[in-house]
């Protein structure tokens, strides 16, 4: 304890719960030596790069859903609110074959919008949390599947869009280091929402208002107002994952989302974020999901059978959270 | 000398209870006026009017001679009102700085946040206040002492001309009340005009320039603080001469000892605490806030765990590691915190009282006897006296006493012979306050063993048949009560910290 009031200047960058980090990121490090250990073909170039890859999605949704975690709050919609925008995109792009950008900004507007109204829910109409996401996350599926009747919408139309997320334009720039444009999308993100959480007003009270509502509301802050627009952000960032997942995939998949939102979540545990808010940060969240597509990469490497790898998720993230149970315990 | 607010005829209520009805109050630059009454007599509510966190049913407010109307705690600060709450409104994760400009965070001309100056701020406000503490630091790692001087630069960063303290030296040792006392003064001196609620009389006498008593919602009157007898100023608080009606004590030199605690350690706050409870006998416990009294209990009760002491029950002893030894053992802890720990507040009537010995009252199917449990719970809302339209009613539905009625009922019904009451009365109006008086000593005459921790040092004196004090987790005395008992002795007491207490010794 006395070790970290020592640095309390560090908070800043870093945000808190610096040790939670250094264990996840120690936790990264035990995966990659022992799956790279365990299987040459684990650090092959294009195995990293399958990783990286596979985080993007589940990283983006991550760095949303911590937003809102980190206000105290929890966004159970986000998997579902990814598939929304990008059968919004499909529909701007191929149904209505209007030119990309606006299939980009409508997506991302349809997030925002949704967020919104998700944030009113809980912060105007005192609906908790949980339930006011959970009832978005539901009506969201069931909205995809209505506007897409039910099945998959193709963006042949727009024959760029899949180099949305798997072109490389530092591939193109560095012909050597072929990173797809869906990873550089996901640590540019990082590093804005990042800066926003450390470096804005909106970050600020977003660690205000899960460290002490009510303190933030009698300081005079308009503090329903601010957790709506919170909301609204997270939406806007799944509506980014909508897009890397409908280039990735290209098409708009309207049955695909449900479990998503656990995955995000599951990262943003792992990398230190506390559920009970106050405390958080993207890096760990970003480390958190690394983890998360470490594990599965390795372990399908080592052709441990699926349904044990789902097992082994489960186990990392009860461990990760007692782990950080007890570093609190300790420093009181 | 000027005045800068005049408060009349407030009306407030709240579902089920009318907080404030026609209360009044003035304050004049550069005065410390002390505001005073029982719990629940309206201080706080009518002060968090005043700051702009609650909206008046009625009344008028006018600060510098005009009428204003907050629509919130920004509208109050904006007009240099600031308030420091009874229970700090920090946000502990946020630093010092963070804190203290919350909602006016200085930003560069893109609107980015601006770290540096924020921190100069806050450091200039520090050390005109003459306070050593860095911005930078997180307010969850600093004492409540320091914290509080946090609320105050918070308070003072708004150029506040009125300042609201709620209770400020509740949590605060004797140094560092001193240290607040130098800033009040220094602020009282650059015409600062300060609200200042409190229960403690020497510091009302020491700080303050003018005393308004208020009870049950209503102005009583304003004196003048140095020449006021004290005993004047509870009268006031209490609505007749101090009250001396305390209970008659029962000679309990014969009766056996149901509770004997020895050598009891837990922690930092119960440091080696050993007392006899005799039946029939009501033993209070008093203390400042933090003077470990509820950790006692708890530590007697299984809830915490203990490094050292002796429990014995009756003449036997016994070994409590958990609540559920305790209540084997016939010992009932009813918490201070009702709505948390002792009550289901969506169960109704009935069922809370029979929650713990369901097994009692069912079948080896585990089929629910509903009859005899109503005809248990019929006997308890009687001789109680637990208002309830019926014993199927939803315990959240009743008054706070009612509550704690089932609560006591929930005890009594599980055979304990040893009740631990922390903050009987709290959040119950005077009315209900009187009839768990009465219920207490009842218990007591029927054989009970009881133990009452209270803040309210006039509860402890009426209710106590003899009263243990407490100072930072020590045992420093125990005294006789009924009318001998002198509440500066037990304040004595109360305060005799480890030090002083060497240097008496020496």
């Amino acid at each position: 304890m006395t070790a970290s009031a020592a640095t309390p200047a560090k908070r800043g960058r870093f945000g808190s719960g610096a040790q939670q980090k250094i264990l996840a990121f120690a936790s990264l490090i035990v995966l990659l030596v022992f799956f790279s250990v365990a299987s040459p073909n684990f650090l092959q170039t294009a195995n990293v790069l399958a990783i990286l890859q596979a985080t993007s999605v589940n990283g983006v949704l991550a760095i949303a859903a911590t937003l809102v975690i980190i206000t105290g709050g929890i966004d159970l919609s986000v998997g579902t609110l990814m598939t929304f925008t990008a059968v919004i995109a499909g529909v701007v792009l191929t149904y209505w074959g209007l030119p990309m950008p606006l299939g980009i900004v409508a997506a991302i507007a349809a997030g925002a919008g949704c967020g919104f109204i998700s944030g009113s829910l809980v912060a105007r109409m005192k609906i908790p949390p949980f339930i006011a996401t959970l009832g978005m996350m539901l009506i969201l599926k069931g909205l995809s599947l209505v506007i897409s009747g039910t099945k998959p919408i193709y963006f042949n139309d727009t024959p760029n869009f899949p180099l949305l997320s798997t072109g490389s334009l530092v591939g193109a720039l560095f012909p050597g280091l072929p990173v797809p444009n869906g990873v550089v999308i996901l640590f540019l993100l990082a590093l804005a929402i990042s800066w926003v959480l450390n470096r804005t007003i909106l970050g600020r009270y977003c660690f205000a208002l899960g460290a002490n509502e009510e303190a933030v509301r009698l300081s005079g802050v308009n503090a329903d107002g601010w957790k709506v627009t919170i909301y609204a952000l997270c939406g806007g960032i799944c509506g980014i994952a909508g897009l890397l997942i409908a280039s990735r995939l290209n098409s708009a998949q309207p049955a695909l989302g449900l479990g998503y939102e656990l995955d995000a979540i599951a990262a943003v545990v792992i990398g230190g974020t506390s559920l009970a808010g106050g405390r958080g940060s993207i890096l760990g969240t970003i480390i958190g999901a690394l983890i998360m597509s470490v594990l599965l990469n390795g372990l399908r490497i080592l052709s441990v059978a699926q349904e044990w790898q789902t097992v082994v998720t489960g186990i990392i993230i009860i461990a990760a959270v007692y782990a950080d149970m007890l570093r609190r315990r300790r420093a009181g | 000398m000027t005045e800068v607010i005049r408060m009349r005829a407030i009306e407030k209520r709240f579902p089920g209870v009318h907080a404030l009805r026609s209360a009044e109050f003035d304050l004049m630059t550069g005065e410390v006026h002390a505001l005073m009454g029982e719990n629940g007599a309206g201080k706080s509510t009518l002060m968090k009017i005043l700051a702009g966190i609650y909206i008046p049913d009625g009344g008028s407010v006018e600060v510098n001679g005009a009428a204003v109307h907050f629509s919130g705690p920004r509208a109050a600060q904006a007009m240099g009102i600031g308030i420091i709450h009874q229970e700090l409104a920090l946000m502990p994760d946020l630093t010092v700085a963070q804190n203290i400009f919350i909602g006016r965070e200085p930003r560069n001309r893109w609107g980015v946040l601006d770290e540096a100056q924020l921190n100069r701020d806050a450091e200039a406000i520090f050390a005109a206040m003459k306070v050593p503490l860095d911005p930078r630091a997180e307010v969850r790692k600093l004492t409540i002492a320091k914290q509080q001087m946090v609320e105050i630069a918070k308070a003072l960063s708004f150029r506040s001309r009125v300042l609201i303290m709620d209770e400020p030296t509740a949590a605060l040792n004797e140094a560092e009340t001193e240290e607040l006392f130098a800033i009040i003064r220094r602020l009282k001196s650059e015409g600062v005009a300060i609200v200042y609620i409190s229960h403690k009389m020497d510091e009302i006498r020491r700080i303050s320039d003018r005393v308004t008593v208020m009870r049950d919602g209503a102005y009583v009157g304003t004196v003048a603080a140095a020449d006021t007898p004290i005993e004047t100023i509870i009268a006031m608080m209490v609505g007749r001469e101090l009250d001396k009606t305390a209970a008659a004590i029962p000679d309990l030199t014969a009766a056996p000892v149901a509770l004997s605690v020895r050598g009891l350690r837990a922690g930092r706050l119960v440091r080696d605490v050993g007392f006899d409870l005799r039946r029939g006998e009501i033993l209070g416990f008093a203390g400042l806030m933090g003077a470990g009294r509820t950790e006692v209990a708890r530590a007697i009760f299984g809830a915490d765990p203990r490094e050292a002491g002796e429990i014995a029950v009756h003449g036997q002893p016994r070994s409590i590691r958990s609540p559920r030894d305790a209540v084997a053992a016939g010992i009932g802890y009813l918490s201070e915190d009702r709505k948390h720990f002792g009550l289901a507040l969506g169960l109704d009537v009935r069922g809370n009282i029979a929650l713990t010995v369901l097994d009692r009252f069912s079948d080896r199917f585990l089929r629910v006897d509903d009859a005899a449990l109503a005809k248990a719970a019929a006997s308890y809302i009687s001789s109680l006296a637990i208002r309830t339209p019926s014993d199927r009613q939803e315990v959240r539905l009743l008054s706070g006493g009612n509550q704690q009625k089932v609560v006591i009922a929930k005890w009594l019904l599980r055979d304990c012979d040893i009740l631990i009451f922390d903050e009987p009365t709290r959040g119950i109006d005077v009315g209900t306050k009187a009839e768990i008086y009465r219920l207490l000593n009842d218990l007591a005459a029927a054989g009970k063993a009881i133990i009452v921790i209270s803040s309210e040092l006039p509860e402890v004196l009426r209710l106590s048949h003899r009263i243990a004090v407490m100072c930072e987790g020590r045992l420093t005395g125990i005294l006789p009560g009924g009318p001998a008992c002198s509440q500066q002795e037990i304040m004595r007491l109360a305060t005799q910290r480890e030090t002083t207490q060497e240097g008496a010794s020496a």
